[in-house]
């Protein structure tokens, strides 16, 4: 067990965490915008995999399969969010959840009916094949690219949030929403923009998992708990949390299972429990 | 719930058979199947249906005089389920015999039932060794296979080609444990030594990067392991991308790179070594028939599921044919079917009740038509162990 292992392991516990990462922050920043939870994000990372698989297919590039998962998970959010959630805003927590819930089986057989029950693969780009050295350890090319991607698009909407009109608009809107209504602030429109941007990134996250995973229909709700516990860990509505809760999930679950094999399954939660204790708001909650 | 009738037609040629065989008044047979078609093993139940309707075509000619009703349950892969399905079929659809059941879970669950209930049981898939062991009753026959069948054998071969140090990974359930302790033990009986040895929680497991690392820093001879469905692809992907196979080649219970996901898992399942009962590319006159006529009905290999399901429906025909007419004479002439099918010849050992079967040894290779199974070593007939199994 020396150095080069543990960088190894550090590395996949990155890559893991920017995964969590682009699956969480949508969710995260949709429920400190509007207290709105939607337990579908796991199967619009599904689909978002299922999307690439036939893009791939059809253009017979994984790059493209990239583009058109994204884009393919955006569509069906706003028809999601035109149909079914913007009814649902004023129906409380609990009608939020059994309906996002009933959403996860929907998925479900939506994907056997279109896709067939039989695990499906997506190659990685001919150009991220392989191994690279780095830091003195060959690590698998494609990972490191998964690991810059999450860098990159947390570094995007870290400067958006911060920066920009609408990233001020956002978080004044997490941190009092009727407030910012009677600045004149759209907060209907903001939590629009804000669930799209988050299904997006769901979609992206399916298309880039699905060259290390298999995809699988029920590959969506495997993520969802993970996901959840980022959410929960990190603080609800803050991009912070988000990159803290899934930094964190990422570690534990990668070093537990390298340390106590035998306690893997439940490293994630005894976090999760003791973070709960802790700090009952998680660690960077919006609002404080 | 479908129900599909298959009425053999009456015929010139069909009643000279009818003449030859034993006079036996036409009879209608209802085959309970109980398979998941839905859950995470809704593919394998859907390969074990097909295989089974499929034989029913090519072989229910051997059955002039009778038909065969087949009546779908699905279990769910949940055990409650399945034992509330296995009533319902015995009992209110008064199913002659039941096949099908995919996990041992379910297995476990509905073996009281039908053991009580005097019902013929043929097991095409779950592989808990238990079901044809300790457990093991005089309805229950399993043409399948036992998790020890595809395992065991591959210590002995392992060590034969050199392989002194193993490292074994499995999810962390009862068939991955027992198929990696069966598979330890003969290797280390063999002679080698097993120097690490780690499960992955089961179904949640999708990053196998942690393990992989730590089993590369092993350095063993080899990897052993066993994997199915989802992480069987993300394994073998994993595997190929931490660049292990250069350094530690891979050996698996066969089920890792089973047709149904070679596909997906592409080029990363080239040089895997696996051990399996049936791979399609056997040579012979039998499996040639089946492959060429599962390929022209379904549109794709068969997988070792479909021939399952296909061998549960010629040990249907053949106890019909030998004249059984109800559960406990079905169930006894279940037990003593023997014939050649795609696999090889079959029987049904009369101490255990498992099938005794040749066992493939197999690596993935690239082909013509995409990837393929090279046999490398047929072990014949293997056969189990009594494991506590008392039959009369």
């Amino acid at each position: 067990m020396d150095a080069a292992f543990w960088i190894v392991q550090a590395l996949n516990a990155l890559q893991l965490s920017m995964l969590l990462f682009l699956l969480s922050v949508g969710l995260t920043i949709v429920f400190g915008l509007m207290h709105f939870i939607n337990l579908a994000h796991g199967a619009l990372y599904a689909l978002g995999a299922f999307v690439a698989v036939s893009a791939a297919g059809f253009t017979g590039s994984t790059w493209a399969a990239f583009a058109a998962a994204p884009l393919a998970v955006a569509t069906v959010g706003v028809l999601l969010y035109l149909l079914l959630i913007r009814r649902l805003r004023s129906a409380g927590p609990m009608n939020q959840v059994l309906v996002t819930f009933g959403l996860i089986f929907v998925f479900l057989d939506l994907f056997r009916m279109i896709w067939g029950d039989i695990a499906l693969g997506l190659p990685e780009p001919e150009v991220l094949a392989g191994q690279t050295g780095l830091f003195g350890v060959v690590y698998p090319t494609y990972r490191l690219f998964i690991i810059l991607l999450g860098l990159a698009v947390m570094a995007v909407l870290a400067l958006v949030l911060a920066r920009t009109p609408i990233g001020a608009m956002i978080r004044a809107g997490v941190d009092n929403d009727r407030m910012a209504a009677c600045l004149g602030i759209d907060v209907d429109r903001l939590f629009f923009l804000v669930f799209c941007v988050g299904c997006a990134l769901a979609g992206l996250a399916g298309a880039v998992a699905a060259p290390v995973l298999s995809v699988t229909t029920d590959m969506g709700t495997g993520i969802l708990i993970p996901t959840l516990v980022v959410v929960v860990v990190g603080g609800l509505g803050s991009l912070k949390g988000a990159v803290a809760g899934s930094l964190l999930t990422g570690f534990v679950q990668t070093f537990g299972a390298v340390i106590a094999p035998q306690l893997a399954a439940i490293a994630i939660y005894a976090m999760l429990a003791a973070v709960l204790i802790l700090r009952p708001a998680g660690l960077f909650p919006a609002r404080a | 719930m479908t129900k599909l009738r298959i009425s053999a037609l009456g015929g010139a040629a069909l009643a000279a058979v009818g003449l030859a065989a034993a006079p036996a008044a036409a009879e209608d047979y209802t085959v309970g199947m109980l398979l998941p078609y839905t859950g995470v093993y809704a593919a394998l139940g859907e390969e074990i249906d097909q295989g089974f309707m499929l034989a029913l075509e090519l072989h229910g000619h051997e059955i002039p005089d009778h038909s065969v009703t087949v009546i779908r349950e699905d279990d769910e892969v949940n055990p409650q389920v399945g034992l509330a399905k296995a009533r319902k079929l015995v009992l209110e659809d008064e199913a002659d015999v039941l096949v099908g059941i995919v996990s041992s879970a379910v297995l476990g669950a509905v073996r009281d039932f039908v053991h009580q209930s005097e019902t013929p049981l043929i097991v095409a898939n779950a592989g808990n060794d238990e079901a044809t062991g300790e457990r093991c009753s005089p309805f229950i026959t399993r043409v399948s296979f036992s998790n020890s069948q595809v395992n065991r054998p591959m210590g002995q071969w392992m060590y034969d080609q050199g392989i002194r140090t193993v490292y074994t990974l499995a999810p962390d359930y009862a068939a991955g444990r027992q198929m990696m302790e069966t598979f330890a033990a003969a290797f280390t009986a063999a002679g080698g030594t097993v120097i690490g040895q780690e499960y992955t929680p089961f179904q949640t497991t999708q990053d196998f990067g942690p393990y992989l690392t730590a089993a590369k820093a092993a350095a063993p001879d080899a990897l052993y392991v066993f994997y199915a469905g989802g992480e069987a692809i993300s394994f073998v992907k994993q595997y190929d991308s931490f660049g292990l196979k250069t350094e530690v080649p891979l050996y698996a219970s066969g089920f890792l790179t089973s047709p149904l996901y070679v596909d997906a898992q592409g080029p990363a399942a080239e040089g895997v070594i696996g051990l399996l009962h049936y791979v399609p590319t056997i040579d012979t006159p039998e499996n040639r028939a089946f492959v060429e006529a599962f390929r022209a009905a379904n549109g794709r290999m068969p997988s070792e599921y479909a021939v399952q399901g296909y061998d549960a429906a010629r040990m249907v025909i053949e106890a019909i044919k030998a004249g059984a007419a109800d559960r406990e004479e079905l169930a006894e002439a279940l037990r003593r079917v023997s014939f050649v099918g795609p696999r090889g010849p079959l029987e049904i050992d009369p101490a255990t009740n498992n099938v005794v079967q040749n066992i493939y040894v197999f690596e993935t290779v690239a082909g013509e038509e995409g990837l393929t199974q090279k046999i490398l070593d047929v072990l014949e007939a293997e056969r189990d162990p009594a494991n506590g199994c008392e039959l009369e």
